[in-house]
């Protein structure tokens, strides 16, 4: 049997990226018009508030075979509706914890407040965790084998 | 099922560039529910619209989807000619391929792959989407100025003459802030008391204008529109209606030794005072870290002095509650504070002082009578050393110092220089720079004139060190273009601090939810488009509290800001944010979890009949949304445990789709 | 000390380059050109080449004077420069990494035992003299 090297060495990991629209999308747009390339892996889905955030969100992504999941928002104390990162940053201490009970390492998913103002500091914090989840390799624990075609 | 359409923007060759946009037009014409797809140069062009409008009518579309710049750029311009076609505008959707795609990565396989995915998510939400209509609310037609110096002044007289109430909420005891510190002004030099006093005077006898001086925004509550603000007035301990400013109190107070802010401490005033003689209000404040009376019950002079009885000892902070439809944020700037910059003996040395300290004693109302005399000793300086840049361009996260141009410093150090050689010539006047920034009308001029008529040694380089010995303050500097070390012995050092916002400004903008920048400037909606207007609805910014500006231009950003809050008052109805949560009474188990997690207040609890499946009724407690009141921050749809609170317009199976679509 | 006409064996200057700025971990592009360091320099007036030169030179990839230049012993390394650079980009440890360049040089033997006798005298430990030859006969 020929084993098939070129998976391992041409993985890319998928990340979904959940930025919320008033400080980190925005975030995101300023690292856009700078010019400051992060890798394509990143995946942004856009809502309204980190605090939106259901845990479901991010447990589908890791069934549906994400490698990694990071959450932003306004940085604390900034939330656009002034209490949702809050609320955010407690639910998703608890859930962490449960993934990572599930077998969903810590390095795969991380809470980072990015302001409106850091296009600079959201190009470094997802390049950082874009080779922090590859280094980990691909997500097989949650990955719901149904879900894929 | 969706009559979806997508149209994948060129953007010139912004997203073209680096996607093959017909590529990306190709595969999503496969996506279920898609029946028209194609790309165009520039989707925002008319033409453009015109395309898209053509398409939703010929082909019945239901749904659009544009991949495009940021949503913050154009959904609405989108939206609009998506309603003008008769489609409902929440029916169309952007996927980012510009900011968040195609400019930062430059591989074309990779970014038309991702561009792929961006669209196909947003394919996948449309599908999704309902028709959502805005609920109205009405307008609150009064309009609330933070800062009373020219910005706030500016923009209050603006919103005042167009008819609507404004009120001015200023810390100090009087309007006028910094310029009313001010001796001249670049680069006409007319006299900065002059040009503001009478609009301070205009300011207190328009009656469309209160002003709150010596008070401070306590709390904001509320939403564009209707905003609900706690002021506290602090205790003056003077009764401003009855106080004339004739200033008896001030003669007779005895406690004399209390330095003079106003003239920033380089002199003293009395306990009971007025800070300046065009202060507006013209009325008297006791300082009550000063006052004998108030410290230690004896003294209370001023209240035997006074002749209508404005004294009163016993006064107390006082909270005032005020409906507001706009926000001016004019809360300006302060100079840093030059204690750590060791090397140039600011702390060591009186007659080494900030450009503020010179704007005072040049004044004709400062500690000298406006007369220039070395701090120190009150002798007349024969050599005189400006130092540029000193905390401005520093490198980020610098220990002292900001990594920004103050903007102001180059043309008020012209300013100084051209004053003092015009008043005394015998004085040698050195500006040491890094590089000279005139851009501005009549600035390169007016720097030029300083130089080439008023004999002003402009020196390429900086100080290094300033040294007191024996009266004198050696100056150790470099001349770069000669590359040589120079040394001079000068009996005043004049540095041009940089600027940074002012202390209240970050509290501030928490309570408005406003955003700011690292360093503390206030954030606009768009740094281009959209300068005086916070992202926060209803929060205009004016003057220096959004960046360091000049006069002129703090005034024109004043008028600005004036007028988009007219725009705003003018409106009697406002459209609310369609995206709002909306509660599935048949789910919904009545456990109050939304309700608390709602910083709005816009959930409340009914009880409600239900008819049951047996055609009995039964009454249930269910959660009910203010969608006039709901922000749509979604906070109540993730706590709700039992699926029935929802975010219209980000509905879960709407995110669900998405997370499924990238992962796909 | 070698002597003063000799020529000194250089490295490639490409190489001395890059290896200057890796040694000192400056980035001389930060540098806004202001000119404090050389205002605020005790030693100014001693050196050839003033420490905003050093910088200015660095980047340009003018190593080569500034490896045969006496200014590079005039620093008193007292970091003047480096405390008062707002851009904080640190003159002195360039300063210091061209130096440790020279010195690092193979085959130049700046000190030869001929040469002792001018500095010798009955105060010097021997443990400098130990020391001078390890660092210099290269």
């Amino acid at each position: 049997m020929q084993v098939n090297n070129d998976t391992e060495k041409d993985y890319k990991p998928l990340i979904v990226a959940f930025c919320c629209n008033w400080c980190s999308y925005a975030g995101a747009d300023l690292a856009g018009n700078n010019r400051l390339s992060y890798p394509a892996d990143v995946k942004i889905i856009r809502v309204p508030c980190s605090g939106r955030l259901n845990p479901l969100f991010v447990l589908r992504a890791f069934q549906r075979g994400a490698d990694g999941v990071i959450i932003c928002g306004c940085h604390p104390g900034d939330c656009h509706y002034t209490t949702g990162n809050y609320y955010t940053r407690r639910r998703m201490a608890l859930l962490f914890s449960m993934l990572d009970y599930l077998g969903i390492e810590r390095e795969r998913t991380k809470v980072a407040w990015i302001s409106a103002a850091e296009g600079q500091r959201f190009a470094e914090t997802m390049n950082e965790f874009t080779s922090q989840v590859a280094s980990l390799g691909k997500n097989k624990r949650l990955e719901d084998l149904r879900c894929k075609n | 099922m969706q009559r979806i359409g997508v149209f994948v923007c060129h953007c010139g060759t912004n997203i073209a560039g680096t996607v093959d946009v017909s590529q990306v037009a190709e595969a999503l014409s496969h996506e279920p529910g898609v029946v028209y797809s194609k790309d165009y140069t520039y989707m925002c062009s008319a033409t453009g619209q015109g395309m898209l409008k053509d398409a939703i009518r010929d082909y019945n579309l239901t749904g659009v989807v544009i991949c495009s710049c940021s949503p913050r750029m154009h959904e609405n311009t989108f939206r609009k000619a998506a309603e003008q076609a008769g489609l409902n505008p929440f029916m169309l959707e952007i996927a980012n391929i510009r900011e968040q795609c195609s400019w930062v990565h430059k591989d074309m396989a990779i970014g038309t792959a991702k561009a792929i995915v961006l669209g196909r998510a947003a394919v996948a939400k449309v599908n999704l989407n309902a028709p959502l209509t805005s609920g109205e609310t009405a307008v609150t037609k009064r309009a609330l100025v933070i800062g009373g110096g020219i910005a706030g002044i500016q923009t209050a007289l603006d919103i005042a003459d167009a008819g609507f109430p404004v009120d001015i909420v200023e810390k100090k005891p009087t309007i006028g802030g910094k310029m009313a510190q001010l001796d001249k002004t670049f680069p006409t030099l007319d006299c900065a008391a002059c040009i503001l006093t009478p609009k301070m005077v205009e300011a207190q006898q328009n009656e469309n204008i209160t002003i709150y001086s010596y008070s401070e925004v306590e709390d904001v509550k509320g939403f564009v529109g209707n905003f609900d603000v706690k002021i506290r007035r602090k205790a003056r301990y003077v009764d401003e209606t009855k106080c004339t400013g004739c200033g008896l109190c001030t003669e007779k107070c005895p406690m004399k030794k209390v330095p003079n802010e106003f003239n920033l401490g380089m002199d003293s005033r009395h306990a009971v005072y007025i800070p300046f003689a065009q202060a507006v209000p013209k009325v008297a404040t006791i300082d009550p870290n000063y006052c004998l009376k108030l410290k230690s019950g004896k003294c209370g002079l001023c209240s035997k002095v006074c002749s209508v009885g404005a004294i009163d000892y016993t006064q107390k902070d006082e909270i005032i509650e005020e409906k507001y439809g706009a926000i001016v944020v004019a809360t300006g700037y302060n100079p840093i504070s030059l204690d750590k910059f060791d090397e140039f003996a600011y702390s060591k040395s009186k007659d080494v002082i900030s450009s503020l300290e010179l704007e005072r004693l040049m004044n004709a109302a400062g500690p000298t009578g406006g007369t220039l005399l070395r701090p120190s000793d009150g002798t007349h300086p024969h050599t005189v050393v400006f130092v540029q840049c000193v905390g401005s361009r520093c490198e980020a996260n610098a220990e002292k110092g900001k990594e920004y141009c103050s903007k102001i410093c180059c043309m008020y150090t012209a300013k100084h220089a051209m004053l003092i050689r015009d008043k005394y010539p015998d004085t040698d006047v050195y500006v040491f720079y890094i590089d000279v920034r005139t851009p501005g009308k009549n600035f390169d001029e007016f720097y030029r004139r300083a130089v080439e008529q008023y004999g002003v040694h402009y020196i390429k380089g900086m100080v290094g060190k300033v040294t007191p010995e024996d009266g004198k303050l050696k100056v150790q500097a470099s001349d770069l273009l000669d590359n040589r070390q120079l040394k001079i012995d000068a009996d005043m050092v004049v540095l041009a601090a940089a600027i940074e916002p002012d202390k209240s400004a970050r509290p501030l903008a928490t309570m408005l939810t406003a955003s700011m920048d690292t360093n503390d400037f206030f954030t606009e909606a768009h740094p281009k488009l959209r300068p005086v207007e916070s992202p926060t609805a209803g929060v205009f910014l004016s003057g220096v509290c959004q960046g360091p500006k000049d006069i002129p231009e703090t005034v024109a950003q004043a008028g600005a800001a004036a007028s988009k809050a007219i725009g705003l008052l003018c409106k009697d109805k406002l459209k609310n944010n369609a995206c709002v949560a909306e509660s599935n009474e048949m789910m919904c188990n009545g456990c109050s979890q939304c309700e608390k997690v709602c910083a709005y207040g816009a959930i409340t609890y009914v009880d409600k009949e239900f008819r049951m499946p047996d055609r009995t009724t039964q009454v249930r407690r269910v959660a009910s949304v203010n969608p006039a009141v709901c922000q749509g921050c979604g906070a109540c749809a993730s706590a709700c445990p039992s699926g029935a609170m929802d975010l219209k317009g980000f509905k879960n199976d709407q995110i669900l789709a998405e997370v499924d679509a990238l992962c796909r | 000390m070698a002597d003063e006409n000799k020529e000194l064996k250089m490295p490639d200057m490409n190489y001395a380059k890059d290896e200057i700025i890796r040694i000192s971990g400056v980035n001389p592009r930060k540098c806004m050109r202001c000119g404090k360091c050389s205002a605020t320099c005790p030693a100014y007036d001693e050196m050839e080449y003033h420490p905003h030169q050093f910088v200015y030179m660095v980047e340009t990839g003018e190593i080569e004077p500034l490896l045969k230049s006496k200014s590079l012993y005039k620093c008193l390394s007292c970091f003047a420069c480096i405390d008062r650079c707002p851009r904080g980009v640190e003159p002195e440890k360039l300063v210091e990494a061209v130096r440790l360049t020279v010195e690092r040089q193979q085959g130049n033997d700046h000190f030869t035992p001929d040469s002792l006798a001018e500095f010798y005298d009955d105060d010097m430990p021997q443990q400098a003299i130990v020391s001078a030859f390890r660092k210099y006969r290269k």
